[in-house]
């Protein structure tokens, strides 16, 4: 018996999984070195920086503190999928509009985070924005923009201006 | 970096949590892995075998028990910010949850890996000290409960013996005249606190009685400033702030002089809140 190798299935992006990983690979080294999905980065590997964040059973964690072995049965949602599915669309133009992505390194990460937020309905303050947004580490923008761009797809949402 | 290898077994009840635990000397308990998985990363440990918790059924939920109120290890923080029992009958630590990482953080991490774990700046040990709490342990002999004053030992040091398991937290359930507070100061939101102050009292008369002050980030765990504790019973909040006897090291993030000024600070913060509604 060997518990160093785990056999999971699980669901991402829509479609079933089924492999078989070490014990000790973390979730995001699983989705981008296993599955290819490159779109979920990593940053720091420690919880810091924000960049490997997905979606796991609707919530949203760090890619990089949890383990592969540990979404069995799980329902993973990466970029990349948000992306296909449309969720995200308006959040991709408004970062683009805005100049809320120069290197892009932080945005998988932040408009995952981003979206997390606006799920929960109704139009966040600039302050609520930045909190939820705190976990996520951007080294180019300085944020300004990414709040704005935030703020913009919220009131969009809400039926508001543009 | 990478973590070494090791084995991974998701454990299905305690017993069998319990089991694997007593049989492998450096085997370590997995639950939210917050502090746990970014340790492997960086390999500042290396454990042979991951026991995985967050299978056992039970091992989560709030309730309301005999005037305390009882939350278990794997609650995750994000579960007891939306709590109602925790909003009405815990205030102090719904006040210190949101200060607590980042959202993403908060959906995995646990109350009972943050007491666990013993991080001499995190939120909850010192919350659990500021209300006289206790821990519940099960070992392989049963269940046994331990005042917070006792299970905080040193830094990342507890009472817990490497046969048990942390299972729950009791915290007496907040009455009429309970009041609490809680104030920290960090360099960014959700960082570790450079110093901060958790605090309860109850009102009397005009004043506050059993006034509790629990400091963290100010040493090798949370402690009591008890001689301030004695000056704002006596509604004497500057006498509080003179009397302030810490003596906080260095570290990382600010020195002991520091330290000592924003524990003072805090302290004139906190006094309000425990006075605004007494
Ligand atoms: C970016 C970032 C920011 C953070 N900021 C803060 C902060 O501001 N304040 C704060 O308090 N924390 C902070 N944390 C840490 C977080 O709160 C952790 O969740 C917590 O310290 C550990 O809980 P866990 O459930 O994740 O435990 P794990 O990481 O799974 O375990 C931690 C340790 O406790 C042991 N353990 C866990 N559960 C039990 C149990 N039931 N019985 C016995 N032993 C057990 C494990 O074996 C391990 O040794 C932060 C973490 C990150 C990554
Ligand atoms: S890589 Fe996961 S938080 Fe930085
Ligand atoms: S755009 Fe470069 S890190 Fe955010």
């Amino acid at each position: 018996m060997s518990d160093t190798q785990i056999d999971i299935a699980l669901t991402v992006n829509g479609e079933p999984v089924s492999e078989r990983v070490d014990a000790r690979k973390t979730l995001v080294d699983f989705l981008r070195d296993d599955l290819g999905l490159t779109g979920s980065h990593i940053g720091c590997e420690q919880g810091f920086c924000g960049a490997c964040t997905v979606r796991v059973d609707g919530e949203i964690v760090r890619g990089c503190l949890m383990l592969a072995a540990q979404c069995d049965g799980a329902t993973v949602e990466t970029i990349e999928g948000l992306s296909d599915s449309g969720e995200i669309a308006d959040l991709q133009k408004a970062f683009a509009e805005r100049n809320a992505l120069q290197c892009g390194y932080c945005t998988p990460g932040m408009i995952t985070a981003a979206q997390d937020l606006l799920q929960r309905g109704g139009v966040p303050s600039r302050d609520e924005i930045r909190e939820h947004l705190s976990g996520n580490y951007c080294r180019c923008t300085g944020y300004h923009a990414i709040v704005d761009a935030v703020e913009a797809v919220a009131e969009a949402r809400a039926g508001g201006r543009k | 970096m990478k973590p070494a290898p090791f084995a991974y077994k998701k454990a299905r009840t305690l017993d069998e949590a319990m089991a694997l635990l007593g049989g492998q000397p450096d085997a370590r308990l997995l639950a939210g892995g917050q502090s746990l998985i970014a340790g492997l990363n960086m390999r500042l440990s290396a454990p042979s075998l991951l026991i995985d918790i967050n299978g056992i059924a039970g091992l989560d939920g709030i309730a309301l028990k005999d005037g305390k109120v009882e939350i278990a290890a794997l609650t995750r923080y994000a579960a007891a910010e939306r709590s109602d029992i925790i909003a009405k009958h815990a205030p102090l630590i719904a006040r210190a949850l949101p200060h607590i990482g980042h959202v993403a953080i908060r959906n995995r991490g646990t109350l009972g890996g943050s007491l666990a774990y013993a991080d001499p700046a995190a939120e909850l040990p010192a919350c659990l000290l500021a209300l006289d709490g206790e821990v519940e342990a099960t070992g392989p002999k049963g269940k046994r409960s331990i005042k917070a004053v006792d299970f905080f030992k040193g830094l990342f040091e507890t009472a817990l013996r490497p046969d048990e398991i942390l299972t729950a937290l009791r915290l007496p359930a907040a009455g009429k005249d309970s009041r609490v507070g809680f104030a920290e100061l960090a360099r960014r939101h959700g960082d570790y606190a450079m110093v901060g102050l958790a605090a309860s009292a109850r009102a009397a008369g005009k004043g506050l009685a059993d006034v509790r002050l629990a400091y963290f980030g100010v040493g090798a765990t949370a402690v009591r400033a008890k001689k301030a504790e004695a000056a704002l019973e006596k509604s004497d909040v500057e006498a509080a702030v003179a009397a302030l006897d810490l003596d906080p090291p260095d570290d990382v993030q600010a020195t002991g002089a520091t330290k000592k000024h924003l524990a003072g600070v805090l302290l004139r913060r906190v006094a309000q809140q425990l006075m605004e509604a007494a």
